[in-house]
């Protein structure tokens, strides 16, 4: 795996502009244990590269992020890492999730 | 045969699914269509451009070959100028075509937006008397002691019929949890990024050298996705424009960037930032792309069920050609036809239904698909397309155009040393069997 060039987009504020209904109560994909730090790192580093919606983060002091809020729900993740250290994916429950406006 | 609550249940409201629930309920089937989204469309995403033909086909045949088209129709604009550009940091060499034979109507194109075009397809399935259900999430297709499909379960409800028409999409959790069907595999599947942005439809047309009401559409190799296999795309609607990345899962997760920076990146090249100078983005979305091609498409007949469209992985994607929604349209037709037909015969069996399988092997489907069945390890073992070769021709093209006032050598002089420090033999082999598998 290559060293990551620098991120400077804001992807944050790119899926800010869409719709969403967050279901709360349920987190439609759970990873291997909920301490970040102990998923491995390498697998990890594929979640951050692939996800349209940058849910995976690493800062740079090595800090990691995940949320299923913000899911464009396009399965990326589930390919790349469900062998691994996606444990759960399934579709958001009813009426929750991205609603696309355009398509 | 034993009482069902419908003849067919279609799982997903995209192209191909309410094609199918269209066909269905035309032939007179008791028709459940169901979707998760909120409303057609609403989970789905498409690039988007749909050869019409097999639109076409369906909707002469059920509904008339005096089809009003003019007047009732999902798309944007008709395509007619089709641009490849090869990306490099340093260059762009863009090639633009148009022909009176992209807007003949046996072999026109157009843009589509995937909320506009899955609503006019469930009208369309409505009004034909589908019965349409949104917002909830199939959780597993109900089997009988045998194993045969017989329904579907969503949250407390059970649903039965007949068959099962499966048009999940591309993420297909269903196939692979309730059919067995593998996990397509990251080096198979491709991730796509978009972006809609608002512009005039003056301006559009302006921008792309465009007569009132057509449309371009433009393919990117090369730099956009920094030496990753994949590439961007383009399409003008009539008051917006889709702009994407496509990335190999696999090479991806393994590169030196993320898909979005890659796409912010691609956004900011002085090849692509014009195109969309002055547009405000309203809507960022995330969809796969299986581009594993005729290897990667999984088993589609099972007893009392189909496996259609983007679920089953057909998707065509040439680097000059990219192509999935006339699939999913045919074989949405082609599912529905086949199940109507073994319920009339009462067998919906796997042989029963294997009509399916005819109907797809002796049309485009099965056939393009095979004809190009090469094309993808070939790109996938093909790194200098997206690195070199886009930068080479940046290189014979400023041959040709950059005039510094010292003076010049022939053309050949000035054009061998590029082709040559690349390696005549190597360059030509592989081009070569590109071409062969193109």
């Amino acid at each position: 795996m290559k060293t990551l060039r620098p991120i400077t987009c804001r992807v944050d504020e790119l899926i800010s502009v869409d719709k969403f209904a967050v279901d709360e109560e349920n987190a439609h994909i759970e990873l291997a244990c909920d301490s970040l730090s102990e998923l491995d790192a390498v697998e990890f580093g594929k979640l951050i590269r692939v996800c349209p919606a940058g849910l995976y983060r690493e800062d740079e002091n090595g800090e990691r992020a995940f949320d299923y809020a913000g899911c464009l729900e396009c399965g990326t993740c589930r390919i790349a890492c469900a062998d691994t250290i996606v444990k759960k994916w399934n579709q958001p429950s009813a009426f929750c999730g991205v609603s696309y406006r355009f398509g | 045969m034993e009482e069902r609550d419908f003849d067919v249940i279609v799982v997903g409201a995209g192209c191909a699914g309410a094609v199918a629930a269209y066909v269905a309920a035309k032939q007179g089937k008791t028709t459940l269509l169901i979707d998760r989204g909120e409303y057609a469309g609403a989970k789905n995403m498409t690039g988007g451009r749909m050869y019409a033909h097999a639109l076409k086909k369906v909707i002469a045949k059920y509904e008339g070959e005096d089809f009003d088209w003019e007047n009732d129709n999902p798309f944007e604009r008709k395509i007619t100028h089709e641009r490849l550009c090869l990306l490099d940091p340093q260059s762009a060499v863009t090639f633009d075509h148009s022909s009176d034979n992209l807007r003949k109507p046996t072999s026109d194109s157009y843009s589509v937006l995937a909320t506009t075009l899955d609503q006019w397809l469930c009208d369309k399935a409505e009004e034909a008397g589908a019965e349409l259900i949104f917002g909830i999430p199939v959780e597993e297709l109900v089997k009988d002691e045998s194993g045969a499909i017989i329904g579907i379960r969503a949250g407390e409800d059970t649903f039965t019929c007949h068959a099962v028409i499966l048009a999940e999409g591309q993420n297909a959790l269903l196939a692979e949890r309730s059919l067995g069907v593998p996990r397509t595999k990251d080096n198979q599947m491709a991730v796509g990024i978009k972006e809609v942005f608002e512009l005039d439809s003056k301006t559009i047309e302006d921008r792309f050298l465009c007569p009132e009401g057509e449309g371009a559409a433009m393919l990117f190799v090369g730099d956009c996705t920094h030496g990753v296999v994949g590439g961007g795309f383009l399409y003008t609607n009539k008051t917006s424009i889709s702009l994407g990345l496509v990335a190999t899962i696999k090479e991806l997760s393994e590169s030196d960037t993320t898909i979005y920076q890659a796409f912010d990146d691609f956004k900011k090249h002085p090849a692509v930032a014009p195109i969309i100078r002055g547009a405000k983005m309203v809507e960022h979305s995330g969809h796969m792309v299986a581009e594993g091609g005729y290897n990667s498409i999984p088993e589609t007949c099972y007893d009392g069920c189909l496996i259609a469209g983007d679920a089953a992985n057909l998707c065509m994607n040439l680097g000059y050609q990219v192509r999935g929604l006339d699939f999913a349209t045919a074989t949405g037709q082609f599912a529905a036809e086949a199940v109507c037909a073994a319920i009339d015969a009462e067998d919906v069996s796997k042989a029963g239904l294997a009509s399916y399988k005819v109907a797809m092997d002796s049309s485009f489907v099965t056939q393009d698909m095979r004809t190009f069945k090469d094309w993808p390890s070939t790109m996938e073992h093909w790194e200098s397309m997206f690195t070199d070769y886009p930068k080479m021709l940046g290189e014979i093209f400023d041959c040709l155009f950059v005039v510094d006032g010292k003076p010049q050598e022939h053309l050949v002089k000035r054009l061998m040393p590029i082709i040559k420090k690349r390696g005549l033999f190597k360059t030509g082999k592989e081009i070569m069997k590109a071409v062969k598998s193109l």
